[in-house]
């Protein structure tokens, strides 16, 4: 407890600094997240019990039909899709995951000098070429 | 304990900036949208030009009947909108306002709030699947769709300014920024608040929730309070992607004076957008799906990749 916080007091003005991954101190960025967390879900789980405390409650099975389009529901309620769309899922991923290995190189290139932006055309190149390719193939048709 | 003092009241100070600022933006949406379309709005809650009527909006969903369909998965049905809510408060702990003015400054600040802001969507999407409702399931699978296509742009967007900062510190970018970013980033600033703005199914990209086709989408089931914090979390987004977009290419607290009123200029260049958002909605009729897919795959992901090349030229030619 103390030495979280001792770090904590220091902190605040201290821009652009560089993480120290010692243990507590570190874990010590972290605690104001679970105290927001814990603080919105009160938010949350008050609202949901003042909501309790203040409706009137007159369940009816009209009412608790499904409201669809306002027409009685027909058949189930879950529709299957079609099994095509996971080229799109996959497009997605791959990219997504392509897309995060950029911010801890972003922190770091420009000490790398023209070298690491020829890196840069090579990764932006083969981002390129698979979307070219997913053009080509049609999966970014969609009539 | 004085420092747990401390991070107590930057917390519940984040938890009010964040229980305040969506009701602001909604009546300003409420009442710029009006004028923009020559009506006057509400008008009587409150008195004065009707400032109450998202307070009395509240009451009101507060006292409602809460009604879980028979054949909705309940459990997730009901901790939907909170899901979808949440995220968008642990965003604002990040974001700086001002120096040092912030509710915790993350070291991998922005790549954090990306992260945070994709579980939202998430919310949208166990509302529209849970609601055993078919036009729920194809608005809550349209969301899906969507996060998919623009989360890819959004990231590489912010990925550009990291790039041109050199560090993923939010509060780091805006001591990084200079003036002249303003225009060697603008395509990425372009993409990242269109981006932002199909990421919250704001109009022109409320495909999800078409009312002539889905009927209200995933929402479609719910009413009461639950309605109103899906709805607190659209504008909780607002909120949050306007306050990245000027924290990331605007430049934060970066003005005249900025030394006594730097917050103000980080708060004005906010509610600046966040106007925008409002004015984009006036403005633009509601994409089809296809063209929707299509301004991510082949406008935004090129425009995007294009920016991060000239952002590494840039970059190292400076250097």
């Amino acid at each position: 407890m103390a030495s979280w916080s001792l770090r904590l007091r220091g902190r605040s003005p201290r821009l652009g600094r560089v993480a120290d991954n010692s243990g507590a101190g570190y874990m010590g960025d972290y605690l104001p997240l679970l105290a927001i967390l814990v603080i919105g879900s009160l938010l949350v789980l008050s609202m949901f019990a003042g909501n309790r405390l203040l409706r009137p409650s007159h369940p009816t099975p009209e009412k608790l039909l499904s409201y669809e389009c306002g027409v009685d529901p027909v058949g189930e309620g879950w529709a299957q899709s079609h099994v095509r769309y996971y080229v799109y899922a996959y497009l997605y991923v791959i990219f997504a995951v392509d897309a995060v290995f950029l911010f801890p190189w972003a922190t770091v290139f420009g000490d790398l000098g023209w070298l690491s932006v020829a890196e840069m055309g090579v990764f932006i190149g083969f981002i390129a070429v698979g979307l070219m390719y997913a053009w080509r193939k049609g999966v970014l048709t969609w009539t | 304990m004085s420092e747990f003092a401390e991070v107590l009241l930057r917390v519940l100070a984040v938890l009010a900036a964040f229980l305040l600022a969506p009701l602001l933006v909604g009546q300003v949406e409420h009442k710029a949208m009006a004028h923009m379309q020559s009506r006057v709005g509400p008008m009587y809650a409150g008195g004065f030009h009707g400032w109450a009527q998202l307070v009395a909006d509240g009451v009101k969903f507060v006292q409602k009947e809460d009604v879980v369909p028979a054949a909705a998965d309940r459990w997730v049905f009901k901790i939907a909108p909170a899901v979808a809510l949440l995220p968008y408060l642990v965003a604002m702990l990040v974001i700086p306002v001002g120096p040092g003015l912030v509710g915790q400054d993350l070291d991998v600040g922005i790549f954090f709030v990306l992260a945070v802001m994709g579980i939202g969507v998430i919310g949208t999407l166990m509302g529209g699947w849970s609601s055993a409702n078919k036009f729920s399931l194809l608005g809550g699978i349209r969301v899906a769709a969507q996060l998919m296509a623009y989360e890819l742009p959004f990231v590489l967007a912010a990925a550009s300014v990291a790039m041109a900062a050199g560090t993923l510190s939010l509060s780091g970018i805006v001591v990084a920024w200079e003036p002249w970013w303003l225009l060697w980033q603008a395509p990425a600033a372009v993409v990242f608040f269109v981006a932002g703005l199909a990421e919250l199914q704001r109009p022109p990209f409320d495909m999800p929730v078409a009312d002539a086709e889905l009927v209200f989408g995933p929402y479609t089931e719910y009413g009461g309070l639950r309605f109103a914090l899906f709805i607190l979390a659209e504008y909780a987004g607002i909120v949050v992607l306007s306050a990245l977009t000027a924290v990331l290419f605007l430049g934060g607290w970066h003005g005249p004076l900025e030394e006594q009123l730097g917050w103000l200029w980080t708060l004005l260049k906010t509610a600046v957008v966040a106007f925008l958002v409002i004015w984009v909605r006036v403005a633009y009729p509601r994409l089809r799906e296809d063209q929707l897919q299509r301004l991510a795959w082949q406008g935004l992901v090129p425009l995007a990749l294009l920016q991060l090349s000239i952002t590494a030229v840039g970059v190292v030619a400076t250097a």
